[in-house]
């Protein structure tokens, strides 16, 4: 697509980052790069027909990342000047001399060739920050007027997320690139309460980098799920307690891809895998030494880490350090064969290059390396349908919509809730149970995987609010997948794990 | 370094622009910060922020409507009033609408923005090479976080109100690995000034901890007599307040929803009288007095911004004393006063005993130092799922004997008041996973049947 800034002024934006990187180089720095960002971020919130939140906020910064004498130094302003931009890139290199002092390691970026100018935007229709508040609280005032008809639902949250981000990027191995994003995150959630207490549901519609056009339908079919949402409930409301022990699981795309999130994304990150975020978001049991014989899953397990997948959160053409977007291997037929780098953390592996995962969620932030969108395979040529996995399993739960997450700071145990959960037996749905949560080790319920669904049953979700780094950062990333047969899960009750 | 405007500034050209009701809320931060892992530093940052948020009201015959609008550093007034009053117009009437707040002036309104730098923290960053040598002669691997930031908050609304607040921040985190990370401990404090920060102590108690460790004991799941650090109880005491919004307990939809229709305020959930609470002029933990929201929500109202913050106990005496409203919510569940959000947490329950006492007399059981990755899995229950992280030790006869293996958790931060059977001194304490209470101070607890669901092969 055409990139078209709305909130950034392409020749300001460039001023500011010349100045910026020449205040830099001729202050000391050997590397240095600059973006200039304005992030348009909108909120809305309807709760029970009524907004309750609205939030418009247009967050504009620029930040210089420098390495002098093989010390990183970052700083960052909201003022708009060139000689503010001069001021914050000398901050930059200062920082750097000051922390000099506790270095202990050279900080070295792996090379990337300079890509000239480039200019991308994230394919959509209509820029979702550009639709009026009254348009969207319409929207969702009608879909939480449609839920709360029904005598089934009592209240109603609806809300959606509207990002569009402007980022030009430049650094001093002359790269330029002027990028465009947008994306929209939108969930409505129906409550049953009465006496005996209460019972939710949310839609399992995936926050998309795409336009207001997929709330109409472009990409998801809300008018079908909406409909459905109200019976559901009822009959979550009214379903037994789950009796917990080993059940094979097949699980929708719109639970597994958390599940891929969790144990697959950050456990591939080099960052971790090296200790980097050992204080915080955690390392990986996926150590560089396992690369190439880690049985990470079963033998028809295929991952790839991507920034190029159309409509992917986590898509780009060039990265927060320069670097060119790129698909990359991550698992092949159950093996670790890849990781997720940034320029730091490929040249501290060996690396020829990076694959592209740096990211900065602000301007004011250091880009980090963040997350790609983490996928799995589909079963290649004409691979089952849901139905048909469904049908393969005696005793089991099909398992829809993402709720609950956790996993351990090794990304060894993880335990997730659903949205629904189908009983299975003799190969059909035999309604709803509830109470439901599955835990894992991540190597064996991988290697439980039996199936994987075919292209037909394939869906990119993701997520707003991918979290990492202190301070902290959020990124919005997808993940893509197809229905899937795990055998043997772990199936707790929530009820019993609660003492009731 | 700044070309911005200052805040009075600021706020007088929002209202002149603006011509009729409206509220000015002026974020301006300045932050410094350094990582480091693997024994050397990583990361860094410095950067100074600023967000002006504008709230236009439009009073119509029948109620009131709010617009909203957001914008960071130098700011185009006019381009920022002109899209809040344009949503206030299109925007439906406000069910949280109150009188806006005005006669509450604060001193000091026209002084500087005060900024901070890495020089606050000079005294830890010249400490932390020689501490990273000494890790590294002796096998151990240092990561961490030093993070200082100040926060100024300016509120001004058109009924008279001119508030202002700096707030200091900051926090030390270190954490010391060995043998390959199978032997791991954590120790964080926070310090809003970076004064007199004890790096030889927490360095001392980071190898007392390892040394602990030493001794490695395999244990399965189960429920377990556990004693929960100050920190840990500060995660699960920070997601209980999390969850306490009462328009969502009104409606039925939270723990502290009352089946058949109400609330639980008024119940009693424990048998120690702990009181839970939060106190903008606590001692030490002081924070923002008022009311600043850059836009409404379940308990906010920006309709409030600007209003005076009195301490409020969620929990009295053992008994659920308060939920969290804004004034039209309190007012239409019959509360006597609006009880906002407030950045800190002190829980309280007239223990004496500290944690080295608590150990002192315990037969047999675990000692939690931090948890991590906690996420809701029930809310009717509040049930809550996480993982032990940096230390689980097996306490003996009244001394730590060895490390243990981690855990994950499934447990209800109320059913853990309920079923406490000691509670120790409070003290100050940072959070690990939910460290933006920096403002924490809580009591260890004994808790009899701490329910281990699995184990976690993590070190």
């Amino acid at each position: 697509m055409t990139v078209q800034f709305r909130y950034l002024d392409e020749a300001v934006a460039s001023t500011l980052s010349s100045a910026a990187i020449d205040a830099a180089t001729a202050a000391g720095a050997s590397l240095a790069s600059c973006r200039v960002e304005a992030i348009r971020n909108q909120v809305v919130v309807l709760r029970d027909g009524d907004l309750e939140t609205s939030s418009d906020n247009v967050e504009f910064g620029l930040g210089v990342r420098v390495v002098v004498n093989g010390a990183l130094g970052f700083a960052a302003t909201v003022a708009k000047t060139a000689d503010d931009a001069r001021a914050v890139a000398i901050q930059a290199v200062n920082v750097a001399r000051s922390v000099a002092r506790a270095q202990r390691q050279i900080m070295e970026l792996a090379p990337e060739p300079s890509h000239g100018t480039v200019r991308w935007a994230s394919p959509y229709e209509i820029d979702p920050t550009t639709v009026p508040l009254s348009e969207k609280v319409d929207l969702l005032g009608s879909w939480s007027r449609q839920l709360l008809a029904s005598p089934h639902v009592q209240h109603v949250t609806a809300y959606v997320l509207a990002v569009t981000e402007e980022k030009h990027y430049a650094d001093s191995a002359g790269t330029i690139a002027f990028q465009q994003r947008v994306r929209v995150n939108p969930e409505v959630e129906a409550i049953a309460v009465d006496d005996a207490g209460f019972e939710s549901m949310s839609t399992t519609a995936p926050p998309v980098g795409r336009g207001w056009e997929y709330l109409h339908g472009t990409g998801w079919d809300f008018a079908s799920e909406l409909a459905q949402l109200p019976d559901w409930l009822a009959e979550k409301k009214a379903a037994p307690s789950v009796e917990s022990g080993r059940y094979d699981c097949v699980i929708d795309p719109t639970n597994l891809w958390l599940t891929i999130h969790e144990s697959i994304g950050h456990a591939t990150e080099l960052d971790r895998a090296l200790g980097y975020e050992a204080a915080y978001a955690g390392t990986s049991f996926a150590t560089p030494d396992k690369r190439g014989t880690l049985k990470y899953g079963s033998s028809i397990m295929n991952v790839t880490g991507d920034r190029t997948a159309v409509h992917g959160l986590a898509s780009v053409a060039i990265d927060d350090e320069g670097v060119e977007s790129q698909s990359f291997p991550l698992i092949e037929n159950g093996i670790l064969t890849g990781y997720q780098l940034d320029r730091a953390t490929a040249m501290v592996a060996g690396y020829d290059r990076s694959n592209g995962c740096a990211f900065a969620d602000s301007p004011l932030h250091v880009p980090l390396q963040r997350m790609a969108n983490v996928s799995l395979a589909p079963a290649p040529g004409d691979g089952p349908s849901t139905e048909e996995l469904i049908s393969d399993v005696e005793r089991g739960l099909y398992i829809v919509g993402d709720k609950s997450w956790s996993i351990d700071m090794q990304r060894y145990n993880f335990q997730f809730t659903g949205q629904r959960f189908f009983k299975i037996e003799n190969g059909k749905l035999a309604g709803q149970v509830k109470d439901v949560a599955y835990q894992a080790t991540t190597t064996d319920f991988w290697g439980s995987l039996e199936k994987v669904g075919g292209e037909q049953t394939y869906l990119l979700a993701g997520a707003f609010n991918c979290g990492k780094a202190q301070p902290g950062q959020v990124a919005a990333v997808s993940h893509g997948c197809p229905s899937v047969l795990v055998s043997n899960v772990n199936i707790l009750n929530t009820r019993s794990e609660a003492g009731r | 370094m700044s070309g911005l405007l200052h805040p009075q500034d600021v706020a007088r050209q929002v209202l002149a622009e603006a011509g009729s009701a409206a509220t000015v809320y002026i974020s301006d931060g300045s932050e410094a910060e350094v990582r480091f892992a693997n024994n050397t530093v990583t990361t860094n940052g410095q950067r100074r922020s600023s967000t002006v948020t504008v709230v236009v009201f439009d009073e119509r015959a029948d109620g009131v409507a709010a617009g909203v609008a957001s914008r960071s550093g130098d700011v185009d007034i006019a381009e920022l009033v002109s899209a809040a009053r344009h949503d206030a117009a299109h925007a439906p009437l406000a069910t949280d609408a109150a009188p806006l707040i005005g006669g509450l002036v604060d001193a000091g309104l026209t002084e500087d923005i005060p900024e901070t730098s890495l020089d606050v923290m000079a005294d830890v960053l010249d400490s932390l090479r020689e501490l990273t040598v000494r890790a590294e002669s002796r096998g151990v691997t240092m990561a961490g976080f030093f993070s200082h930031a100040l926060q100024t908050t300016t509120v001004v609304t058109s009924a008279g109100a001119q508030r202002r607040f700096t707030q200091p921040t900051g926090s030390v985190q270190l954490v010391a690995r060995a043998d390959g990370g199978k032997r791991s401990t954590w120790r964080g404090l926070s310090t809003p000034h970076f004064r007199d920060v004890p790096m030889d102590e927490l360095e001392a108690d980071l190898y007392r901890r390892l040394e602990w460790a030493q001794r490695s004991i395999e244990l399965p799941a189960g429920r377990y007599e556990t004693l929960m650090s100050p920190s840990t109880v500060a995660d699960m005491m920070a997601y209980l307040y999390f969850s306490n919004e009462g328009p969502d307990a009104a409606d039925g939809r939270t723990v502290f929803s009352k089946p058949g229709g109400g609330t639980r305020i008024g119940e009693t959930i424990s048998s120690l009288p702990f009181t839970l609470y939060s106190d903008p002029h606590a001692d030490g933990l002081e924070c923002r007095p008022f009311v600043a929201t850059g836009a409404s929500s379940t308990a906010e109202s920006v309709f409030d911004n600007a209003m005076d913050i009195q301490r409020t106990d969620w929990i009295r005496e053992g008994v659920i004393n308060d939920l969290r409203f804004h004034r039209a919510g309190a007012a239409e569940a019959g509360r006597p006063r609006a009880t906002p959000g407030i950045d800190n947490i002190i829980l309280e329950a007239g223990g004496t005993a500290s944690l080295d006492d608590m150990i002192a007399s315990t037969e047999r059981g675990l000692l939690l130092n931090t948890l991590w990755y906690i996420r809701s899995v029930d809310p009717a229950t509040l049930l809550l799922t996480g993982l032990t992280r940096d230390g689980v030790y097996l306490v003996e006869n009244g001394q730590v004997t060895g490390q243990v293996n981690n855990f994950r958790f499934n447990e209800s931060p109320l059913d853990l008041l309920t079923r406490a059977t000691e509670a120790g001194v409070s003290e100050q304490t940072l959070p690990r996973e939910f460290d933006e209470f920096y403002r924490a101070r809580t009591c260890a607890l004994r808790i009899p049947d701490f329910n281990m669901s699995s184990v976690s092969p993590a070190s």
